[in-house]
């Protein structure tokens, strides 16, 4: 085209990044590659191949690991992990400030085969990805350093076996190894099979640094050796990224196993805008939420909810906008959406649109000029049910499902009525709604007037079933440590309730009941279960605890919901009192717990007292857990804030029968969560006498909830509800893992204790922050501002 | 080119001048990537920069303009890169001259007579130009002298205080007269947005402009501290789109101050082309406010003609 010619078309003509570079890395490694493992590259036995989805070229052979080659991984790992660790905070700084400087040095190269494998817009993995993926080793290199200050008492869990999606190859990469490393664990990593290509660049940037061999290891591979990696025996922490379905078997294949572990899956996260918003700007929101790379993003905002009364508007303004973007070739500086990752995906997306547009959505699409091969157009479904599949399911592509709403309390509704729980994104010039929206959308970030905004200072991650843990900011660091006296700590006592012995009755019989939306109610089942002495005398009953019970107590609890909305300072009071009656009633409770376990009056009513003492400390805690304001590099907000969990399943364990109790109990209910409580099997009565002084401390009824009788069946039942946002569980080592099976169906929280027993009397195994942390969930909520 | 049809304004609309909403942060991070996400290289490059010469309002606002001067820039307007630069281009034949010159009053005449029979127009920046201040009854006959002297644009300023007192009829009123004022003359009306305190201030004193019969919308008279940026220039442009998809008129856009580098004005010419769209890219509907931007551009044009880096001493001094 003549000059004179684009001068009446004013066309923008290509405009393309050069590939040679990433061309000529790739042939110096004759484009094949094997694993990374103790510090040097080694040659796999079977290959598969790496295509630039833009053009379907061959771009290199990956080999496809083998449960040996993770095997020598993990290994390598091990062997390096105790050095690793005791190089010290700020020995592992230098290491990760130099890999942060070597990324930084070589970012084009990052940038340029980042997109020549997954597809994405090279302005995107040039302006976003790579300087994301940089500031995070800048960012964590610090975190090493600060490590034995800002989070004395903790350690390195150990191992970590990490498994990544192709949408974000190097930046997921970062997250993962980033935090890791600064915490002193090793880790054995694989990349998605649609994108190692960065991983194995990484590789070499680790030998650059002088990391010491073993630190990093990646292995290529697919499905399977992500599995031999979450398998994997000698892993102790298992991090995955990707798709809620491969989630849910990592949960189920771990569960039990002691691993520690972080999931970050799915969302179909909502993107609300009222009617007083900056239209044009949440318009362009939308661009940055859901064409995004080509909306293959685990928070895209995917739901669009408008307000009905700009509804009309925003979508004639919609579509304008997008038929300006600009489909085609990746590597093009000109283009706006790339390739989809690969034919199956695009395959997949098209399959969903279909679905949405036979289950009645109208079909909103531009006269995008579309090149040939794996490409997908901007998309809209206007009009969609709340039914529908598209509503309902994520499609990880560009297609946006829009729906409207008449008033702040429906948008609520509508946000929250999906099974994921990820990001939200709300669009108001009114800062009184958007405060009002914010902490009512169940979702562990929210943008306020911006969207898909990332960094390393935040927290990153889910509620429900889009995960649990976080990644960024010093909330995630706590999912690659743990604390030091975990080591230490025995088997428990294993519950015994063989019915055996003569009835004692020395009282008027007192007949133990239930616990449920503050009234007493007698089992479902109609039967009691003996509870014994330490010496198999009989002292009494408790109801046989059934799964109706359970499903009473956690509608009960459900019904409780004001309690979450109390401010810290009423539930401190209510605490106080709790302390206060338990306190006046110390001798009565001494002597039950004397019954039960045989222990002297001293010991009895130090455990009483110690119980008053707990009681006092997270009434203590109830307004001072604080949230934060992280130092991301925005002019605005990004806070970090502590909300109750929602409703938790309590499994209490056989030592200390009361203060065991009060420990758990008390950091649930002062951070406002609901709870139903399983007392300990062997030594219930202290739970059904701390009812009788729950009800005379102003406790709302449903708060706690108490249901006694065989600790296995009502914990399984209870990790299976799904209205459970969380189980504690600190009975039987099988207990746990059928809880954490259990919990894979709806990925609620769990935390568990394996069938180890703390020592409910030392503060730092018993009480603190520690609880507080699996007591809430941390929503990251990022305001920008200026007028 | 079509012709624009002028226009006429409307009443006042108060409820939809105080509609208008401008997230600061949202604007910014659009505009930050406006030349992130476009990019035109080689012929595109230097098609696109001769688009931004024929969009420009050549300008001289000097306490020492003389009318040799105003004449050199007028030559200048005529011709405004050297003819074997556009010969190399293809575009020696296509008549490229700047979108107009623009001047103070006193040199307006000097102006339409060098330019006569060139067909650039002669735009007279007026109404007390730049701090608008002087007595009102003068800056209406202040226009009325400019056109009468052969000004076929009229660049007013706007009374800033009616926007920051809130007083959105009388701005109104003021324009109104004012376009009275200015006849056949298109009036193009300078915000000084730097001096309006916040984005929704511009927002809402755009909107009242084009009610009041702005063919153009401007953003600065180039003497405040902050003329024209990107962020500022989205604001206008979507209030001046949304003015158009409700009364149905187009309205043309003008920054300037601020814009001296051929990569900013290729930002610029992107920005419309993806917010309005292509016929936002003649001068009928976009002009550049500017002095140094040509020079620049001459600089990339014989760049790329050349394949060396050119030196300012080569191109005629305007």
């Amino acid at each position: 085209m003549t000059v004179k010619e684009i001068f009446e078309t004013m066309e923008y003509g290509p405009a393309p990044e050069s590939a040679a570079e990433a061309m000529k890395w790739l042939d110096a490694h004759g484009r094949k590659f094997g694993h990374f493992i103790g510090g040097e590259f080694v040659e796999g036995a079977t290959h598969f191949q790496t295509k630039n989805p833009a053009d379907g070229t061959f771009l290199a052979d990956i080999t496809d690991g083998s449960a040996a080659d993770v095997d020598a991984a993990v290994q390598a790992a091990r062997k390096a992990q105790a050095g690793w660790a005791k190089l010290g905070g700020h020995g592992r700084a230098k290491y990760l400030y130099a890999i942060a400087r070597l990324v930084n040095k070589h970012a084009r190269l990052f940038s340029v085969l980042e997109t020549l494998d997954n597809g994405k817009p090279i302005r995107e993995s040039r302006d976003i990805d790579i300087p994301l993926v940089i500031r995070h080793f800048y960012h964590h290199a610090g975190w090493a350093q600060l490590m034995e200050d800002e989070l004395p008492g903790y350690e390195a869990i150990g191992v970590a076996g990490q498994v990544i999606p192709w949408n974000f190859p190097m930046l997921m990469l970062s997250w993962k190894i980033a935090p890791a490393l600064a915490m002193g664990n090793t880790v054995v990593l694989k990349p998605a099979e649609f994108t190692s290509l960065t991983a194995l660049l990484f590789a070499e940037i680790c030998i650059e640094a002088g990391l010491p061999s073993g630190v990093v290891n990646i292995v290529t591979g697919m499905g399977a050796t992500g599995a031999a990696i979450t398998e994997h025996p000698d892993i102790d922490k298992v991090a995955f990224t990707g798709s809620t379905e491969v989630g849910r078997i990592i949960r189920k294949v771990t569960a039990g196993s002691g691993k520690k572990l972080t999931l970050e899956l799915g969302g179909k996260s909502p993107f609300i805008v009222f009617d007083d918003a900056d239209i044009d700007s949440a318009v362009e929101g939308v661009v940055d939420a859901i064409w995004f790379n080509q909306g293959q993003v685990c928070c895209a905002g995917s739901r669009l909810l408008m307000q009905e009364g700009i509804a009309a508007e925003m979508l004639a303004k919609l579509k304008v906008r997008m038929a300006k973007l600009r489909v085609g070739n990746p590597m093009d500086k000109c283009i706006d959406m790339g390739a989809i990752v690969d034919e199956t995906q695009l395959d997949a997306i098209r399959l969903m649109v279909a679905k949405g547009v036979a289950e009645g959505a109208t079909l909103i699409q531009p006269e995008t000029a579309m090149p040939n091969g794996c490409y997908y157009p901007p998309t809209i479904l206007a009009d969609v049910d709340t039914s529908a599949t598209v509503m309902q399911e994520e499609i990880f592509g560009p297609v946006l499902v829009s729906t409207t709403f008449r008033t702040p309390a429906e948008a609520i509704a509508l946000a929250n009525n999906t099974k994921y729980g990820l990001a939200a994104s709300i669009w108001t010039e009114n800062i009184n709604l958007a405060y009002e929206i914010a902490p009512k959308v169940k979702a562990g970030v929210i943008w306020i007037n911006c969207t898909n905004q990332f960094d390393a200072a935040a927290g990153f991650g889910g509620y429900r079933e889009s995960g649990f843990g976080r990644e960024g900011g010093k909330e995630g660091l706590y999912e690659y440590i743990k604390p030091q006296f975990l080591a230490s700590l025995k088997p428990a006592k294993v519950a015994s309730t063989a019915a055996s012995g003569v009835v004692s009755v020395a009282s008027v019989d007192r007949t133990p009941k239930m616990y449920i939306g503050g009234k007493q109610a007698r089992p479902d089942s109609g039967y009691v279960t003996p509870v014994l002495s330490s010496k198999g005398a009989l002292i009494g009953h408790v109801g046989a605890g059934s799964r109706k019970d359970i499903r009473n107590a956690v509608e009960a609890a459900a019904g409780a919901s004001g309690w979450a909305d109390a401010s810290g300072h009423n539930r401190a009071q209510v605490m106080y009192f709790i302390a206060e009656n338990l306190s006046a009633r110390a001798a009565e409770f001494a002597d039950r717990i004397s019954a039960m376990t045989g222990a002297n009056k001293g010991k009895a009513s130090a455990e009483v007292e110690a119980s008053v003492a707990r009681l006092f400390s997270y009434a203590a805690w109830a307004d001072k857990f604080d949230g934060a304001v992280h130092s991301v590099p925005m002019r605005g907000v990004a806070m970090a804030m502590h909300e109750p969990v929602g409703l938790m399943g309590i499994i209490c364990p056989n030592e200390a029968p009361l203060l065991g109790m009060i420990s758990l109990i008390a950091p649930a209910i002062a951070m406002g969560n609901r709870c139903v409580v399983v007392p300990s099997e062997s030594h219930p009565l202290s739970a059904t006498d701390f009812y009788q002084v729950l009800d005379t401390s102003d406790l709302p009824g449903g708060v706690v909830n108490i249901v006694t009788g065989q600790q296995d069946d009502l914990a399984k039942t209870l990790a299976d509800h799904y209205a459970i946002d969380s189980v504690w569980h600190f009975g039987s080592e099988a207990g746990a893992k059928l809880v954490e099976a259990a919990s894979a169906e709806n990925l609620k929280r769990t935390w568990t204790s394996n069938g180890l027993a703390r020592d409910w009397y030392d503060r730092q195994q018993g009480e603190g922050r520690e609880f507080l942390r699996h007591a809430t969930e941390v929503k990251n909520i990022w305001t920008p501002y200026g007028e | 080119m079509t012709t624009i049809k002028r226009n006429p304004g409307m009443a006042l609309d108060l409820d939809w001048v105080l509609s208008a909403r401008a997230n600061r942060s949202a604007i910014e991070r659009r505009a930050a990537t406006i030349g992130t996400r476009r990019s035109v290289k080689k012929e595109w490059q230097a098609a696109w920069l001769l688009k931004a010469i024929s969009c420009i309002d050549l300008t001289t606002l000097s306490g020492d303009d003389t009318r040799a001067r105003v004449r050199r820039l007028c030559a200048k307007a005529r011709q405004p890169v050297r003819q074997d630069i556009l010969e190399a281009l293809g575009m020696g034949d296509a008549g490229l001259t700047t979108g107009a010159i623009c001047v103070y009053h006193e040199m307006v005449e000097t102006a339409v007579e060098a330019l006569d029979g060139s067909g650039i127009p002669v735009a007279a920046v007026s109404t007390g130009f730049p701090a608008g201040l002087s007595p009102f009854h003068l800056r209406i006959l202040e226009i009325e002298e400019s056109v009468k002297a052969g000004a076929s644009e009229i660049d007013i300023v706007i009374s800033r205080r009616h926007v920051l007192e809130g007083n959105w009829q009388a701005l109104y009123d003021e324009t109104r007269e004012m376009r009275a004022a200015c006849g056949d003359a298109h009036m193009k009306a300078i915000l000084a947005t730097g001096e309006l305190g916040s984005l929704r201030n511009v927002a809402r004193a755009s909107m009242v402009a084009m009610m009041g019969g702005a063919d153009f919308i401007k953003t600065s008279t180039g003497k405040e501290s902050v003329n024209a940026t990107l962020p500022v220039s989205l604001v206008m442009i979507r209030a001046l789109r949304d003015y158009g998809d409700k009364t149905g008129y187009q309205i043309g856009y003008k920054p300037a101050g601020g814009v001296s580098k051929a990569k900013d004005s290729l930002n610029y010419l992107m920005l419309m082309n993806e917010e309005l769209g292509r016929e936002w890219l003649e001068p009928e509907l976009f002009r550049f406010g500017a002095s140094s931007l040509l020079g620049d551009i001459e600089r990339q044009l014989e760049h790329f003609v050349t394949g060396r880096y050119s030196a300012s001493f080569r191109h005629a001094i305007g």
